[in-house]
């Protein structure tokens, strides 16, 4: 009998660092119907950065605020919005650091140009070698 | 030429060795501030968070005088640690609104119970969208908004007993 009450009294007890008590919101955990406008959220929220756990992308994040996020992406999916533009408005609120995807800005050309320049080296290291081959 | 590229790869392990342990030793910094500061307050409705307070609307934060907006929830522990700040802030004659994320009516009313109710209205953000609009990323925050309704300052996580001279400086020269 008390052990039973006890089992009552931790189920009605409220975790101490619990996250909202709420159930998630609606699109939160459910696919959109049509297939390929889910793809599309799905391509977002794998790069939206949690806000919560810093990181993990909102489409692995169990935080409930990374729910909600999930839950308003998909509802401007199917409001017809692109999810390049979702992004953009989240990148107003939060900065880059919202997204996962690297931008065109002036701080990042270096990365951009990375490959490029990796190439080149390559190039000459291989023509140099190629001369001395010769050579001997 | 050809004797110093010996030392290269190791100039380079010192140049990464450098790189990753001021990374490592510089502190952690995971503050997200909203880029909506200096910004209109975004448009939003929401229905009444607590039994006894009125309900919350952007149009009703740009009064022509300063207001504080606070985010909380009543799951939240460091919003109950950072009631008596507010308490301190309205006695000293701050005006403060609230937004409850996530929350339901009988949580809140509780809450208000327990820590005291500094708010005059409390609007309910079940699907945390306001916040999100706000560029918000956690509970607590409060947020001065100025006449206009436009968003002066962000403060993030709970307010501490010395941080409430600071507040009231923003508040005041957010006219």
């Amino acid at each position: 009998m008390r052990g039973l009450l006890a089992v009552m009294l931790l189920l009605a007890s409220a975790p101490a660092l619990a996250q909202s008590a709420l159930p998630p919101a609606p699109y939160a955990d459910r696919q959109i119907d049509d297939p390929a406008l889910e793809r599309k959220a799905r391509g977002l929220m794998e790069t939206i950065r949690c806000l919560t756990c810093q990181s993990q992308s909102i489409a692995d994040s169990n935080a409930s605020m990374a729910g909600d996020m999930r839950s308003e992406i998909r509802q401007r999916i199917m409001a017809g919005e692109t999810p390049e533009h979702i992004r953009a408005w989240l990148i107003e609120r939060y900065g880059d650091w919202v997204s996962y995807e690297p931008t065109a800005a002036p701080i990042l050309w270096p990365l951009w140009a990375a490959p490029a320049v990796l190439l080149f080296l390559g190039l000459l290291l291989l023509r140099a070698r190629i001369k001395r081959r010769k050579r001997s | 030429m050809r004797k110093m590229l010996i030392w290269l790869p190791l100039v380079l392990f010192l140049g990464f060795f450098g790189l990753f342990a001021s990374g490592l030793l510089k502190p952690d910094d995971r503050v997200i501030s909203s880029k909506m500061v200096g910004r209109p307050l975004p448009a939003f409705t929401l229905p009444a968070a607590a039994s006894d307070r009125p309900p919350l609307a952007s149009s009703q934060l740009a009064t022509g005088k300063p207001r504080l907006l606070n985010i909380f929830a009543s799951w939240c522990l460091p919003c109950a640690a950072e009631a008596p700040q507010l308490m301190a802030l309205k006695r000293a004659g701050a005006e403060i609104d609230a937004i409850a994320i996530r929350d339901a009516r009988a949580d809140v009313d509780a809450f208000l119970r327990r820590y005291g109710n500094p708010y005059a209205r409390i609007g309910l953000d079940a699907r945390s969208a306001v916040q999100i609009a706000m560029g918000s990323s956690g509970v607590p925050e409060t947020f001065v908004i100025d006449g206009k309704g436009q968003i002066a300052y962000q403060h993030i996580g709970d307010i501490r007993a010395d941080d409430v001279p600071m507040i009231l400086d923003r508040l005041r020269s957010a006219q």
